[in-house]
């Protein structure tokens, strides 16, 4: 299925005006608009995604950053993307709310069904009415995502006063009550004070701050701790279980740091050169990883709870190229493991022991080579 | 492997009272109106053949101790004495030889190498500042220096940008190699990489540390890193250095509030052992270091200074670095109070948790490559497998 162009094929839309002026083209948006103050559950799960793949083109051809992946999410749980740079792991939420940057990418196929609706069918228009109001973002870099020309109280009221058609009196009120629960001391009389008076850890309190101010289903977390130091990390980390726990808000943690996924998430998705390679219950993906890209990772890793000097595992070489992927399954270059089958046919994700959990390898199949 | 006497005859690098400060300039006429205390007063020594780890927040001076200690940055006060000598008693030729002994390898392998200049040409650079090797002999050394880090030697040639990041970090390794220092400050080597390519470079240095025996300041911010490859560790908070000892006890009885609320924060990849962990939140952010607390740096966000009803002798004390245990020094007024608490240790083994590869994995594999390796030897060499296997063995390869 092609999506760039498709509107839903509907034949007579229902025209809805919304007090911020969106226009109402397609099925999938009346749906959409039907709900947006409701906040209860019209599906079976809050996510689901079917067969997504996005590309980009470049110079040196058709980059295939994330291929036919398919996750589901329930409502209020937390799920990991974890994977290294280039994995497909940010790809993937920017695909989720249609942040790819087209060209030179492109949403090429797949469903994207959130909340019993079909985002790659919403107008443009409408996915505005998602983004922000249903769906929050935190970024790595808050400083980067923050305007710096505008005080902090107004970016955060913004979203208030554009999705909840709050006033200007109602939505300042509820962004100090915002910023307090974020930690922010003062925080009536911070509202006027600008990014740049704010330390990092600060700058990303206001940046959850901005993503919970609709109260969203579900809360999109892209490396949120990276820029900053161990310290605040766990205060942020800490910040955000408590709000989502609080408010029932489904979390997509994207990291690179397994050590956060375990201690963040319901169940984790590894990702490897835009597939997902495995994926389970938490205690499942560390406990008995059944892909050795998953159990290499946690290899490489020193540790604090164990014993000191033992040489590190690693993964040797390099992911590959995501231009023209081979039919081989994509880890076979790098590892120990592989046979010739491996060279030729890629694996599908099968079941293995373990709710939900799947492993993309023939090796550890029943019946497979690796114990 | 690490240095078992502590007698100053085995210090290679003696730090005492090191005082770095940036002046704050402001105004038309540039006056200086303030002080960037980024190292104020730190005193620690390296052993030889030792690696001593830095750890701390962005900001606490690591870096600029770092720096100091090659006299890359001059003190503001204090002396480092590297092999004995006053660094800043030497004139400037004295200072260029004994620069051979001392390199560097730094954070970011994008920027710390020339995009202009070839693989070959940054690491002969400092073959031809010390007059070191020259004509067709320093191409041999450049070739062995990249086959010595793990990569193919003929890429010579070849510019930074058609290395990966791993890979430039090797490079940037070799660059540091080629004059055959004793001392080495790896300064962030690896926090620019990704995990599996992390480790890869990880063990490259702990190998050459082996092969060479070469003495590293090893500066991150990573605390498992650090234990991972550190002898000593020194913990820095503020531009001051509140702890100093041996990993074990670092590690598993810290005696500073702040090594132990750093431990608490540092995640580990185990979901049972995360659920089961005790954590001290620290609040607030560090303070600046342009006007860092009184009394105590760390009590603005100390735990224990909270949990003992907020003793005034923190306010008012800078609490000296003074012995806590065997080697073990802390910088704390109440250090035997945190050395009783067991905030923040992450304990070893506990729960049994098997990391990474399933052990039956690992038999299974050494089986197969013993019944493969008897196969190839009987079967001769088969080209495509053999040509497939030099590929990965480089520690992964340019691509492009």
């Amino acid at each position: 299925m092609t999506v760039s162009d498709d509107r839903g094929g509907v034949g007579s839309p229902t025209v809805t005006e919304l007090p911020n002026a969106v226009t109402i083209a397609t099925e999938e948006g009346r749906l959409l608009a039907e709900r947006l103050a409701d906040s209860g559950r019209h599906a079976r799960r809050l996510l689901e995604v079917r067969n997504l793949s996005t590309q980009f083109v470049t110079d040196q051809g058709v980059v295939h950053a994330v291929d036919d992946v398919s996750f589901e999410l329930d409502y209020g749980e937390t799920l990991g993307l974890v994977g290294e740079s280039g994995c497909g792991k940010s790809v993937t939420a920017l695909s989720l709310t249609r942040l790819v940057a087209t060209p030179p990418g492109r949403i090429v196929s797949g469903e994207i069904i959130f909340d019993g609706i079909d985002i790659l069918k919403l107008s443009e228009e409408e996915m505005r009415l998602l983004r922000g109001r249903k769906i929050g973002f935190i970024f790595q870099d808050p400083m980067t995502s923050l305007n710096p020309t505008l005080p902090i109280g107004f970016q955060i009221a913004e979203s208030a006063r554009l999705h909840l058609g709050l006033s200007r009196k109602a939505a300042d009120d509820r962004t100090a009550e915002l910023l307090a629960k974020v930690g922010i001391p003062r925080a009536r009389e911070r509202m006027g004070d600008y990014p740049h008076q704010f330390s990092g850890g600060m700058r990303q309190r206001v940046m959850i701050a901005i993503a919970l101010a609709c109260d969203p289903m579900l809360l999109l977390a892209d490396e949120p701790t990276t820029a900053l130091d161990v310290t605040i990390q766990a205060q942020i980390l800490d910040l955000i279980r408590s709000l989502s726990a609080e408010f029932g808000t489904a979390v997509i943690l994207i990291t690179h740091d397994l050590g956060i996924a375990a201690g963040m998430c319901n169940r984790i998705n590894v990702m490897y050169a835009g597939r997902i390679v495995e994926t389970g219950m938490v205690d499942d993906i560390f406990e008995q990883p059944k892909m050795p890209y998953a159990w290499g990772l946690l290899d490489s890793l020193p540790r604090l709870d164990e014993e000191r000097g033992a040489r590190l595992r690693t993964i040797e070489g390099l992911p590959p190229d995501l231009v023209n992927p081979g039919p081989e399954c994509r880890f076979s270059p790098r590892c120990k493991y592989v046979h010739d089958r491996c060279r030729v046919e890629e694996p599908e994700l099968s079941a293995r022991e373990g709710e939900g959990h799947l492993a993309r390898c023939f090796g550890t199949e029943p019946g497979g080579w690796i114990k | 492997m690490s240095a078992m006497a502590t007698d100053s005859s085995t210090n290679l690098v003696q730090v005492d009272h090191l005082k770095v400060h940036f002046p704050i300039l402001s105004g038309i006429f540039q006056r200086e109106s303030g002080r960037v205390r980024a190292v104020d007063d730190i005193s620690f020594e390296i052993h030889k053949g030792e690696t001593f780890g830095l750890v701390g927040e962005s900001g606490c001076g690591k870096s600029t101790t770092g720096r100091a200690v090659i006299r890359l940055r001059n003190p503001t006060d204090g002396r480092v004495l590297f092999d004995g000598t006053d660094l800043m008693s030497l004139s400037r030729n004295d200072l260029r030889k004994t620069r051979r002994r001392m390199q560097i390898i730094f954070q970011d392998p994008y920027s710390s190498l020339n995009p202009r200049m070839t693989v070959g040409s940054i690491i002969s650079e400092p073959l031809e500042t010390h007059n070191l090797v020259s004509g067709k002999a320093r191409l041999e050394r450049v070739r062995e220096l990249l086959a010595l880090v793990g990569l193919n030697p003929l890429y010579t040639n070849r510019y930074p940008h058609e290395f990966s990041g791993g890979q430039r970090q090797r490079i940037g390794v070799a660059r540091a190699l080629a004059v055959e220092p004793e001392f080495i400050v790896c300064d962030e080597p690896i926090s620019a990489l990704d995990v599996s390519i992390q480790a890869q470079v990880l063990n490259l240095l702990v190998d050459l540390r082996e092969k060479f025996g070469l003495t590293y300041l090893f500066i991150a911010h990573d605390l498992s890193v650090v234990r991972h490859i550190s002898d000593r560790v020194g913990v820095m908070y503020l531009g001051k250095l509140v702890e100093v000892g041996p990993p074990d006890a670092i590690y598993e009885t810290p005696g500073h509030p702040y090594t132990r609320a750093l431990l608490s924060a540092v995640p580990i990849p185990d979901p049972k052992a995360e659920r089961r962990r005790k954590r001290v939140i620290l609040t607030g952010d560090v303070p600046s270091p342009a006007n860092p607390p009184d009394g105590c740096r760390f009590h603005t966000r100390c735990w224990l200074y909270e949990r003992l009803g907020r003793p005034e002798q923190c306010r008012t004390q800078d609490p000296e670095l003074r012995v806590v245990a065997t080697d073990h020094r802390a910088a704390c007024h109440f250090a035997e109070e945190a050395l009783q608490s067991d905030v923040g240790v992450a304990v070893a083994g506990e729960g049994g948790m098997r990391r990474g590869t399933p052990d039956s994995a690992t038999v299974g594999l050494a089986a197969e490559h013993a019944a493969t390796t008897a196969a190839a030897t009987a079967a001769a060499a088969a080209p495509a497998d053999g040509a497939s296997t030099t590929t990965t063995g480089n520690g992964g390869d340019a691509g492009g």
